[in-house]
């Protein structure tokens, strides 16, 4: 016998269930005084270098109603393309931009919001440079492994006519499944999990 | 150039192991009713790794408060504790190489010791303990290792076929370094025979997958006259490495 391979399998997922908000939004939902406000609220501060935006939207289910007890969280670079993460060796990123963001969907209305800066271009790994995007990730009670996609930007036609990952998709017309559209300075961004307008969700 | 993080170990730059996605549960699992209309029906795309997916945040020991890692008082009234059986958890989180992933922040988060959520969704008849949360969390150490205390959650019925029945667990959601690696998952207990009968755990199609789930009571981490203990370890997706520098860092 060989010796044995020392990979491990990864730890399955399970779906974060209906009370998913005790956990990662504690505040949201009515604990207080356990920590003083929920990890994920503030991206930016008055410093933040870049161009100031909101995202909003909602998930939607197979029968088009919006999911009001999904958590969103995103994850993007800076104005200047750079991650604020110990694996950016290109550069130091913007010491007053998180990068990342937490956002349960309305109770209500199933929402969610995120005050942020436009990303700037980030590389591909020959070099090419992406077109601005937001990464998503999507859980909820009734997913069994949190969703991943990404959020371009309408008004960045050049750049995501050129971007290797939107290059990927095969059926063209579900590109703009992935293009959040601009109204002042809100981009919206809607999810669909099935039906005709289902969202691209990537393998990552 | 950026510092070095506060760490001696060099920054993982690498991409990520592809996902076995066998391994984890399928979208669409009828058995877990809920998921038949939340389960994307096209297959994703998948492309290799690139900075958007390496890289993710860090949360440094800075935002933790000195009870978030222990649920049994960080709700309870100054003196009080919450009512269940004392437990600790405790394990180390790996990546897929079997290397020690530190600085991984864990988020938990659970239901009483009668299976009762604090939540305004929740409507189980069990009575709510005025001494408990229910969320705690913790940042792994340099060798990957982390604990918390708290009470053993309850089993509980819920509303997706007539009388099924969760098996007392602990969700888990976890950090690595990169944003692929975002996970979130349950921790079931030893010897639990409602495990079987989960409709969420059979959402798993691997017997070997679900054992992963299942933490065994670890009597050489008890402490004796105070709480019990029970051992999960996690493993996050590992990274190749960099083979393109002259020097192996870290393999």
């Amino acid at each position: 016998m060989p010796q044995s391979l020392t990979t491990l399998k990864e730890t399955p997922s399970q779906t974060g269930g209906p009370y998913v908000h005790i956990g990662l939004t504690p505040n949201f939902c009515g604990i207080t005084g356990v920590w003083a406000t929920d990890l994920g609220t503030a991206m930016v501060n008055r410093k933040t270098k870049g161009e100031r935006i909101t995202i909003t939207g909602r998930v939607f289910d197979g029968l088009e109603a919006p999911i009001r007890d999904c958590v969103v969280e995103i994850w993007q670079a800076d104005a200047g393309g750079l991650y604020p993460s110990p694996s950016e060796t290109r550069g130091a990123a913007d010491p007053n931009f998180t990068g990342w963001g937490r956002c349960p969907a309305d109770g209500e209305t199933g929402e969610f919001h995120f005050e942020t800066i436009k990303p700037g271009r980030v590389p591909f790994p020959d070099g090419r440079l992406q077109a601005p995007h937001i990464s998503l990730w999507i859980v909820a009670r009734g997913i069994n492994l949190g969703l991943n996609t990404r959020l371009y930007f309408g008004d960045e036609a050049k750049a995501n006519a050129e971007d290797p990952i939107l290059a990927r998709i095969e059926h063209r017309d579900r590109l703009k499944t992935l293009i959040a559209e601009k109204k002042g300075s809100t981009y919206t961004f809607d999810v669909h999990l099935q039906g005709p307008k289902e969202t691209v969700f990537f393998d990552i | 150039m950026k510092p070095p993080a506060a760490s001696n170990t060099a920054p993982e730059t690498g991409a990520f192991f592809a996902r076995d996605r066998l391994w984890h549960p399928q979208a669409l699992t009828p058995g877990y009713k809920t998921s038949v209309l939340r389960s994307p029906q096209k297959a994703p795309i998948s492309f290799g790794n690139t900075l958007s997916e390496i890289t993710g945040p860090v949360f440094g020991h800075g935002i933790l408060g000195e009870l978030d890692n222990d649920l049994i008082h960080n709700f309870a009234k100054p003196g009080e504790a919450a009512i269940g059986p004392r437990i600790i958890v405790h394990g180390r989180v790996l990546d897929e190489r079997a290397k020690p992933a530190p600085g991984v922040l864990i988020e938990f988060w659970q239901a009483n010791a009668g299976g009762r959520y604090r939540h305004k969704k929740e409507g189980y008849l069990a009575a709510l303990d005025p001494n408990f949360g229910g969320c705690g969390r913790t940042i792994s150490a340099d060798d990957g290792s982390y604990s918390f205390r708290t009470i053993k959650p309850g089993p509980y019925p819920w509303p997706n076929g007539v009388n099924d029945w969760r098996p007392a667990h602990i969700h888990f959601s976890i950090f690595g370094s990169g944003f692929a690696q975002r996970l979130i998952t349950q921790m079931y207990f030893e010897g639990d025979p409602l495990i079987p009968l989960c409709p969420i755990v059979r959402t798993i199609n691997d017997p070997a997958a679900i054992e992963q789930l299942t933490a065994p009571l670890d009597m050489a981490a008890t402490i004796p006259m105070d709480a019990t203990a029970y051992k999960f370890d996690i493993v996050l997706r590992g990274r190749r490495s960099t083979l393109f520098e002259n020097r192996l860092e870290g393999n």
